[in-house]
């Protein structure tokens, strides 16, 4: 018995004060969160236990399913998710294949394509906020602007404020905000392969194309899985660059995150907790199998 | 000695995040004061412009009429939005201000039924201001015959804003008097087509364009028919709704195109810019004007919205004495100040609106007040819907959803009405 506490005992010490605060903070709030989408809180009495609420087990997840403006939250999600994880993905790749050359001035590249993430996303929704203003003609500023000083006036267009794809327009403020964050996990990724698998290649004359197809692309796929989660995971919580290009009383930029803080405000605890409950199952659903693989490859 | 180095960095580690753990509470104003002197917390969204100016006379006034509290400004910027929801938190966790800022109307029933404020029915009696305000004001912050605030000012919703120079150049009279919603669309059909690159009518983000559906709809409908929108007499399905909601489509033809991603201001400030010639705003709107050193009459005009003469659209400011305030007689203390002739002389003097007590002499006041203060005693008052007078916070959010999605073109005017009805169902 003292031997064993003497091996578990100062290991268990060190992380039970992370345990205990992760378990309160964390995963008691996430079952008292479950709990209160399956009750009936929509007033504000309900809210602060003034007047009796029951239980009404799915029906909040129900109705919201069934309504158009959260099934229009939803598109908007899936655009936006999309959209996002594509550019990042292809422009972090894509930097990361030019950087890996060990240019003298990787650098200054790198320092630069990472700065956007070091921008908090309120600030850089003010700059996005103009840069994509919908006006157009002699009232355009920003990116339209722009596009008239180049003589594209075709490309004009009201960005955010398309109902059908203007959540795309905010997915670009997104993919600027983090390629750079993708472009430095697939370089540590290359980095990472060793240089006698390069000269093997060599020596068995692959051409250059042939090295990077057939040695080196290969050996990145679990970090492109890594950033694949990372940026799902945070394109599904979406709420400050939203809010900040936007504005929460938009239709046109409506995502979960958002209906949440709206049913919130109007004292829906039950519908903001069955929306809190939607977006952790999606991301649970983007995660748990990345943490089974990781957990299998360990053994 | 290894193994206890490791039990020693584990205990230290487990008692910094215990203290940083119990250490959230510290920054809480708990009691009075080191200094030994009572305090007050008072929670507003006046936190820029002549509003935080407004609420700095009151401070004034109130440092002079009772020098041993100690006033604590708990303002929140993000105007009514994201304030609010701050405010909600800050109850939720029993941890509230002293005193908060509540519109007056449907908006303060809330925090009346979920048992966040106190009555103070007994104050009105202690400070004597039975007598002193609108009746029909008071009945709006009483719930079971108890008052539960105190106002401090009322605002106008339904007044247009015109740009002189944008007038003139469009060939139009320099006036903002329309008798009807079809005389002010003319106006505005002119403005487009003398001059093009002007705004007809500048609007803001969705709040705004709710703000003005109310108008309009006070306007087509009346004021009879209009306040029975919200007692349920009048059916929102009817075709004169429908005819209103027609003519605002109307009216949002001659917006500007990236009124969503505004506020208030930016389209105000299209007046005093030369770039847009109409604007319909409360009548927080002057201390715009005046801070960019307009000139009432020469550089802009202004009067009650189309169609709405001889109605005045109200919204008003209150104060509470919140459930469990940790400070409860300097909350009182405060009510007492904002309650007052000089306390409210002061705050409207600089804030724009009129003060809510009627013993108040109007010559004190600007040209535009003095006609509010007129118009408040003779019109036919109007609560407003955007400005929580006329709905409850759950059907102003609803009705703003339906108009985001109709003026984002996302559906058209027999959904618009359909979900309108249903919001209010």
């Amino acid at each position: 018995m003292p031997k064993k506490l003497r091996r578990y005992g100062p290991p268990l010490l060190l992380i039970s004060p992370s345990l205990i605060l992760i378990g309160v903070f964390v995963y008691a709030l996430i079952i008292a969160n479950f709990r209160t989408s399956l009750t009936d809180i929509t007033t504000a009495p309900q809210t602060t236990g003034l007047a009796p609420h029951r239980i009404v087990w799915f029906e909040n997840y129900i109705n919201l399913f069934k309504s158009d403006a959260f099934q229009h939250s939803l598109k908007n999600l899936i655009l936006y998710t999309v959209t996002f994880l594509v550019g990042t993905m292809f422009l972090g790749f894509l930097w990361a294949w030019l950087l890996e050359k060990r240019d003298r001035f990787e650098g200054i590249f790198r320092t630069v394509f990472l700065f956007p993430m070091a921008v908090s996303s309120v600030a850089a929704g003010v700059i996005w906020r103009w840069l994509l203003n919908s006006n157009q003609g002699t009232r355009a500023s920003g990116l339209n602007r722009l596009f008239q000083l180049l003589h594209l006036d075709f490309l004009q267009n009201n960005w955010w404020n398309n109902n059908s794809i203007g959540i795309m327009a905010i997915a670009m403020a997104a993919i600027w905000q983090l390629s750079g964050y993708v472009m430095a996990l697939f370089l540590a990724g290359f980095r990472g392969i060793p240089d006698e698998l390069r000269e093997a290649a060599r020596v068995d004359g692959a051409s250059e194309w042939k090295l990077y197809r057939h040695v080196l692309f290969p050996q990145l796929s679990p970090v492109a899985l890594s950033a694949l989660i990372i940026i799902g995971h945070m394109s599904l919580k979406a709420f400050d660059l939203i809010v900040s290009i936007s504005k929460p009383a938009n239709y046109q930029t409506k995502v979960p995150a958002v209906d949440m803080y709206i049913f919130k405000s109007q004292y829906y605890y039950a519908s903001a907790a069955a929306v809190g409950v939607i977006l952790l199952a999606f991301v649970l659903v983007l995660i748990v199998p990345y943490l089974v693989r990781m957990t299998k490859r360990e053994k | 000695m290894k193994r206890i180095v490791k039990v020693a960095v584990a205990a230290a580690t487990a008692g910094c995040l215990a203290l940083a753990g119990c250490s959230g509470n510290s920054d809480t104003p708990s009691g009075n004061d080191s200094t030994g002197q009572e305090q007050v917390e008072v929670f507003t969204w006046w936190s820029t412009g002549s509003e935080a100016l407004g609420l700095e006379a009151m401070v004034e006034v109130f440092d002079r009429d009772h020098p041993d509290v100690n006033f604590v400004n708990g303002a929140v910027a993000g105007g009514g939005g994201s304030s609010k929801n701050l405010l909600q938190d800050r109850l939720d966790a029993g941890d509230p201000p002293d005193s908060f800022q509540a519109h007056a109307g449907l908006e303060i029933q809330d925090y009346i039924l979920a048992g966040q404020v106190e009555d103070i029915s007994a104050l009105y009696d202690e400070f004597n201001l039975r007598s002193v305000f609108p009746t029909d004001l008071v009945d709006l912050l009483t719930s079971g015959g108890k008052i539960y605030s105190i106002p401090s000012n009322i605002h106008r919703a339904n007044v247009i804003w015109a740009s002189v120079p944008v007038l003139t150049a469009a060939g139009l009279p320099a006036t903002a008097e329309f008798d009807s919603m079809s005389a002010f669309i003319e106006a505005l059909e002119q403005i487009k087509t003398a001059t093009p690159d002007a705004i007809p009518l500048s609007v803001g983000g969705v709040w705004t364009q709710v703000h003005l559906l109310e108008v309009v709809l006070i306007a087509e409908l009346g004021p009879q028919a209009y306040n029975g929108l919200w007692d349920g007499t009048t059916d929102w399905k009817s075709g004169e709704v429908k005819a209103a909601l027609e003519i605002f489509n109307k009216l949002m033809s001659y917006t500007n195109t990236d009124r969503d991603s505004l506020d208030w201001e930016e389209p105000s400030t299209m007046l005093i810019d030369g770039q847009a010639a109409f604007n319909i705003m409360g009548d927080w709107a002057p201390a715009n004007f005046d801070s960019k050193n307009q000139v009432d009459g020469a550089d802009y005009v202004y009067a009650p919205a189309p169609g709405t003469a001889g109605v005045f659209d109200f919204l008003a400011d209150s104060f509470t004495l919140t459930t469990g305030a940790p400070h409860p007689e300097g909350a009182k203390a405060w009510l007492q100040t904002i309650s007052s002739l000089d306390g409210q002389v002061a705050f409207n003097q600089i804030k724009g609106s009129i003060p809510a007590r009627t013993d108040i002499t109007p010559s004190d006041f600007s040209t535009y007040q003095q006609t509010a203060i007129s118009s408040f005693k003779n019109d036919t008052i109007v609560p407003s819907l955007q400005h929580g007078a006329a709905a409850t916070i759950v059907q102003l959010n609803t009705i703003t959803q339906a108009v985001s999605k109709f003026t984002s073109g996302a559906s058209d005017i027999e959904t618009f009405q359909a979900e309108l009805a249903q919001a209010m169902a």
